[in-house]
């Protein structure tokens, strides 16, 4: 009796311990993003002025802007390309798509820093200049495997045969598509959707190469800031970037319980 | 032929090289129930799926009501299909699965909800519309893959083993209920499996398919008393094949003892196979048998028993009897001339396979 009950006290101050060392420096962070004092060691009263200062920032809100709308927009071409790349590769013979699967793994395993200076360098080879446009090309490039993945699944899952059935009962092949096997897979597409988002919120060495001159998202604008010494805006802006994280995970899961509960 | 509402006309088609059917033939009349019956890998499921439109064929043509359908896609066909898996659409619910197809014919509202009510009644479900799909039986989920085809009016419903999932007492119930629906809508069904008895209950028509080619057409009767090969003496039902010699018309040499048959034409003193039902076999005293021979085998299988009996030349004569007699007596064969079924024996083993055109 005793010893399981100091088993389970030991058990949970081991948790607590666990989680202590992962979020600590998060908690620190946004502690910091609260406190009057530029110092990172005295604690100099609770204030919002640091939000104030980075929604007055021009280029922190330019910066922001553009990681939004990069990871928006990409996120949803890699979803586009890669639910149709889904589709198809789904109707191949196993050995071509065991092949293509593979070569789909590659990017993803594949080091940052590689696929960045390649991306780079295969811009300026075909003379385009770095900007706005590559980097969202860069993002949809390194976010379609990340599509395929989640979507593959669920496409494995749904059974060839209700979609044959609704072309039995008069539907065409893009209405029985609609129809039978996008509500199946819908699940794949949004959580594909949502970690194409992440990934590209996230990334900072593919950005950093392909950015060119001018134009900064978060992650490379906290770079070049930090050479410049920290300012207490930024704690602000990590702190909204892990609060959204936070919030889309706990969205998508609560949407993937749903949906196991509907089902 | 006039009354044949499809027409398969030399239909081939191989996957990857492998030919699975050869130079298809077969015509089927409006409003009959006919069964494509073989083992697994003949062919009965390509043929149906052809027919569907989920398969082209690599050559030949189908024919439906007089028409070449052989590239119209299955979406543009008027007949609709039954799967062995149901193929429900899990979210949606039981009247909007059966109201699927109507809602693509933009069908009015007021005759949906009419043929929605109409099909639940017809598959004894009704009261069903907004039940959740997965929480129904296996059973019930087949009747509202019936009811979901035959809202569109077909001229054909196509059956892909449907009652291949379900356990042996709803498989007998619904092989009823099929006939009874057959008969409500007087459409033509054409129905695919693996399963004899079913294909027997059933059919009108039954074509035995085996390796890519229909080995026998014919009623369930003809199918089953005067099969045409050993395969189809085989695959339907229990029987004795036993290689003999055709002495004359209507006499037969089985191990050296004459039978009288009912069979002529087939030449003299010519080597043929024979097919005797275990229930054709009439064990009496042994002076007044054909062949003599020694029970070696007894079991009771409800009905009759199920013996063995052995001839002096070591064959075992597989016998269906009210009758019992016990291990170690020494009974007579006698096998009445109309239920001796002569056939040919295959010269090759192509020939074994190649059906017979009727």
């Amino acid at each position: 009796m005793i010893f399981s009950k100091i088993r389970k006290v030991l058990g949970d101050i081991y948790l607590v311990f666990v989680l202590i060392f992962l979020y600590a420096p998060i908690a620190t962070l946004v502690i910091l993003s609260f406190n009057t004092s530029k110092s990172r060691n005295r604690w100099g009263g609770f204030t919002f002025d640091w939000y104030g200062e980075l929604f007055k920032s021009s280029t922190i809100m330019s910066a922001f802007r553009n990681t939004l709308i990069i990871a928006f927009l990409s996120a949803l071409i890699a979803t586009i390309i890669g639910t149709i790349a889904a589709i198809g590769i789904n109707n191949m013979r196993k050995l071509p798509k065991t092949a293509v699967m593979a070569v789909n793994n590659i990017p993803m395993l594949n080091a940052d820093i590689v696929t960045g200076i390649s991306l780079m360098l295969g811009f300026i080879a075909f003379g385009i200049s770095l900007g706005f446009k590559t980097i969202l090309i860069s993002h949809i490039t390194f976010n379609i495997p990340y599509v395929l993945l989640s979507v593959m699944p669920k496409l494995k899952q749904t059974e060839r045969v209700t979609y044959e059935a609704a072309l039995d009962l008069g539907a065409t092949p893009l209405v029985a598509f609609f129809k039978v096997v996008f509500p199946d897979i819908f699940p794949g597409i949004i959580s594909g959707f949502l970690l194409a988002f992440t990934m590209s919120l996230d990334d900072f060495i593919i950005t950093y190469f392909t950015k060119g001159a001018g134009i900064n998202t978060i992650s490379t604008l906290v770079y070049s800031e930090v050479r410049r010494g920290i300012k207490p805006s930024l704690y602000a802006l990590s702190t909204i970037i892990f609060g959204t994280v936070l919030i889309l995970l706990i969205v998508s899961n609560i949407a993937q319980n749903k949906i196991k509960k509907n089902k | 032929m006039s009354t044949s509402l499809i027409d398969l006309e030399h239909i081939s088609k191989s996957f990857d090289g492998e030919i699975v059917l050869d130079d298809l033939n077969l015509s089927i009349k409006e409003n009959s129930f006919v069964t494509l019956l073989g083992p697994s890998g003949c062919g009965k499921t390509t043929t149906l799926r052809i027919i569907g439109g989920f398969v082209q064929a690599d050559s030949g043509r189908v024919i439906f009501d007089g028409k070449d359908i052989s590239n119209i896609p299955p979406n543009k066909r008027n007949l609709n299909t039954v799967f062995q898996k149901y193929a429900l659409f899990p979210h949606m619910s039981i009247a909007e699965n059966i109201a699927f197809g109507l809602k693509i014919k933009n069908k009015p509202k007021a005759y949906i909800d009419d043929k929605i009510k109409y099909a639940l009644k017809l598959v004894n479900l009704k009261g069903f519309e907004n039940r959740n799909i997965n929480l129904l039986s296996g059973g019930q989920q087949q009747r509202i893959a019936i009811a979901r085809a035959i809202v569109n009016e077909p001229k054909v419903l196509l059956l892909d083993e449907p009652l291949g999932a379900l356990d042996l007492k709803l498989r007998q119930d619904m092989q009823y209920e099929l006939i009874r629906l057959k008969n409500e809508l007087g459409i033509t069904f054409i129905y695919v499996t693996h399963d004899q008895e079913e294909a027997l209950t059933m059919s009108d028509t039954i074509v035995v398919m085996n390796q890519g080619y229909i080995q026998q057409m014919g009623s369930p009767e003809q199918i089953y008393n005067e099969p045409e090969n050993a395969f189809v003496a085989d695959f339907i039902g229990e029987s004795n094949i036993i290689a003999a010699t055709m002495v004359q018309d209507r006499l037969v040499e089985i191990f050296g003892a004459k039978f009288a048959c009912v069979d002529e034409g087939f030449g003299n003193n010519k080597p043929v196979d024979v097919v005797i039902r275990p229930e054709d076999i009439d064990l009496v005293e042994p002076d007044k048998g054909t062949l003599v021979g020694r029970v070696t085998h007894l079991i009771f299988k409800g009905v009759h028993y199920e013996m063995e009996v052995t001839t002096p030349n070591g064959y075992e004569w597989l016998v269906h009897s009210t009758d019992m007699f016990h291990v170690g007596k020494e009974v007579g064969i006698s096998v009445d001339p109309f239920d001796i079924q002569i056939m040919n024996k295959p010269e090759s083993e192509d020939e074994e396979a190649v059906g017979v055109n009727e």
